[in-house]
């Protein structure tokens, strides 16, 4: 069983913020069936940027939706601007840590609510940056590399723990590998 | 809590009647079943009688039971064993939904030893493709390694009619019968398997102890080498307790095959009707005539097992999940995959798997935890909407 804190136990039993959001000015999305984890991000922003009311909806494991209710506790009364800097470290200190394995699920986080403020400012991202490494979780070489320097990945392991990066097919393992040596070199 | 238990394809309970069987044999009775005296002697008189009960359950001669540690340790020590055998044939099949113990050493022999290795696909309901499996033979092949009943889904293959086939070749045929022994009944005779591995702690017998069947007449050759404990076919000192233990739980799975086959039958499809009718949007994993009576794979669309799990286990219920999630890896389990479980239900599938302990009150407290469970999870999930998956 996973080693889950009090918090994110918590959090998944007793989810703050469940719900669509009537009224939201901003939703970002995220994940997907395939995947095995999505989020649906409901934010309410006023005139002055700030996050009035922030929702979610999840589909995922117990630290899936942990990680979801936290991001929402943690931005409501934010300003865009504080919430864009946002890190996933941020959603798993907040929850008190998350099994390594599952640190994709903070980074989902983090991924929803970047939507989710581009939305609302209108800009589209419309291509992630980079080549597509892997084709299973739709992840860059860029988003590779960002998150091996960031976080100090060491193994193709720690980015699958991260990026869900080959924990599909597997057929990619051996780019991610390079991608770690070259920023490690 | 209360704990109810539906997970004995991972585990099951050590039977009372084993430890009773075994107790003595901790502490009084220690004596090593190799010695030359009378004290170690009683223990090799009782490790003698489990290899009768074990070797009556699945109808083989006694010198045909070779103990091991587990039924990992019997796959890896048949496949070693055929592979030796035919040291010039490269060609070995197995079938994509084998356990790991299986499907792992395969992938290792493809690519640390040069094998061919031919995966035999299985259709939705996860039966097996016998076309293919026939057409892969070849004068190449060293071995045929099948499964007799899937562990997540308990869907069964044609065993008998495989070996024959395969055995008229001239190949070595093994079969992984760990889920299947103490749930259907198996007789070495009549299906013709060359070899056979068993479980001790998935028939109420303890953990680390298992069984490997070999039929006379087929060539041998250790995976363990030491001693001369199993006629030289297993070295290291018996483990005589667990052995013992494992030969009384063998003579009760062969009692209860018959109670297998009507009550923990009728009790596992009251489960899965209720569920059906009760959840919308759900859906059996395999083949619903050809599976094991004790195993109902159910998937719930729109939600993810962890999740599912996490929240019975509140309720005190235990089962398993084919989800990506609870193993560590991310996607969902290959065997759900390889049927092309359409991911929507693969992710939310779970595993009840019963044994003659569980009763209707309990099917009831699971049936009665698990629609709000689903609801739940539903309410809050971003792909289901008015009643539906969107």
């Amino acid at each position: 069983m996973w080693d889950y804190t009090d918090k994110v136990k918590d959090h998944f039993l007793r989810p703050r913020n469940v719900g669509e959001l009537e009224g939201a000015n901003a939703v970002g999305e995220t994940g997907s069936l395939n995947c095995g984890d999505a989020l649906k991000l409901f934010l309410k922003v006023n005139e002055n940027e700030r996050i009035v009311d922030a929702t979610f909806m999840t589909f995922g494991c117990a630290s899936a939706v942990a990680s979801s209710s936290a991001l929402t506790e943690i931005i409501k009364g934010m300003t865009l601007t504080e919430a864009a800097k946002l890190t996933n470290e941020d959603i798993s200190d907040y929850l008190g840590g998350l099994p390594k394995e599952k640190m994709h699920c903070s980074v989902m986080g983090q991924a929803a609510l970047r939507k989710a403020i581009a939305n609302y400012r209108g800009i589209q991202i419309l291509e992630k940056p980079g080549q597509v490494v892997c084709e299973c979780f739709d992840v860059t070489d860029l988003e590779i590399t960002d998150a091996v320097k960031k976080n100090g990945l060491k193994t193709t392991e720690d980015v699958t723990n991260y990026l869900k990066a080959g924990g599909g097919c597997g057929k990619c393992l051996d780019r991610i590998e390079q991608l770690i040596e070259s920023v490690n070199a | 809590m209360k704990i109810v238990y539906t997970d004995n394809n991972a585990t099951t309970r050590v039977a009372d009647e084993v430890i009773q069987e075994m107790l003595p044999y901790f502490g009084e009775f220690y004596g090593n079943p190799s010695s030359m005296h009378t004290f170690g002697d009683q223990t090799a008189k009782k490790i003698k009688e489990a290899r009768q009960r074990v070797a009556d359950l699945i109808h083989a001669d006694p010198e045909e039971i070779v103990f091991t540690s587990c039924g990992t340790e019997s796959d890896n020590s048949a496949v070693y064993s055929a592979i030796n055998a035919s040291p010039d044939k490269k060609h070995i099949i197995t079938s994509n939904v084998e356990h790991p113990a299986i499907n792992n050493l395969f992938k290792l022999l493809k690519r640390t030893r040069g094998y061919r290795v031919t995966f035999v696909p299985v259709d939705k309901k996860g039966l097996l493709n016998l076309d293919v499996l026939y057409k892969s033979l070849s004068d190449d092949t060293a071995l045929v390694s099948l499964m007799w009943a899937n562990n997540e889904t308990g869907v069964l293959f044609p065993i008998a009619e495989i070996a024959q086939r395969v055995r008229e070749k001239g190949i070595l045929f093994h079969t992984d019968a760990v889920q299947a022994a103490g749930k259907v009944p198996i007789d070495v005779r009549t299906s013709g398997v060359d070899m056979l591995s068993l479980s001790g702690h998935k028939i109420h017998a303890p953990k680390g102890v298992g069984v490997l069947y070999i039929r006379k007449g087929v060539k041998f050759s250790p995976f363990f080498i030491g001693g001369h404990q199993e006629k030289g076919r297993r070295g290291g000192t018996e483990n005589s307790v667990s052995i013992i233990g494992l030969g009384k739980a063998a003579e009760l799975a062969k009692a209860h095959l018959p109670v297998m086959d009507t009550e923990v039958r009728t009790l596992r499809d009251y489960l899965q009707n209720r569920l059906l009718e009760k959840i919308p949007s759900c859906s059996v994993n395999g083949d619903l005539e050809k599976r094991l009576p004790n195993t109902l794979s159910i998937g719930f669309d729109a939600v993810e097992g962890e999740s599912i799990l996490l929240m019975l286990d509140r309720e005190g219920i235990c089962a398993s999940s084919g989800s990506a999630c609870t193993s560590g890896s991310l996607d969902p389990s290959h065997v759900l995959m390889a049927m092309e479980v359409p991911f929507k239900s693969a992710h939310g599938s779970i595993r009840f798997s019963l044994s003659h302990y569980n009763t209707r009150e309990e099917m009831d407290h699971i049936i009665a935890a698990l629609v709000p469970v689903i609801e739940r999870l539903r309410a809050m999930s971003p792909f289901w909407k008015d009643g539906k998956v969107v």
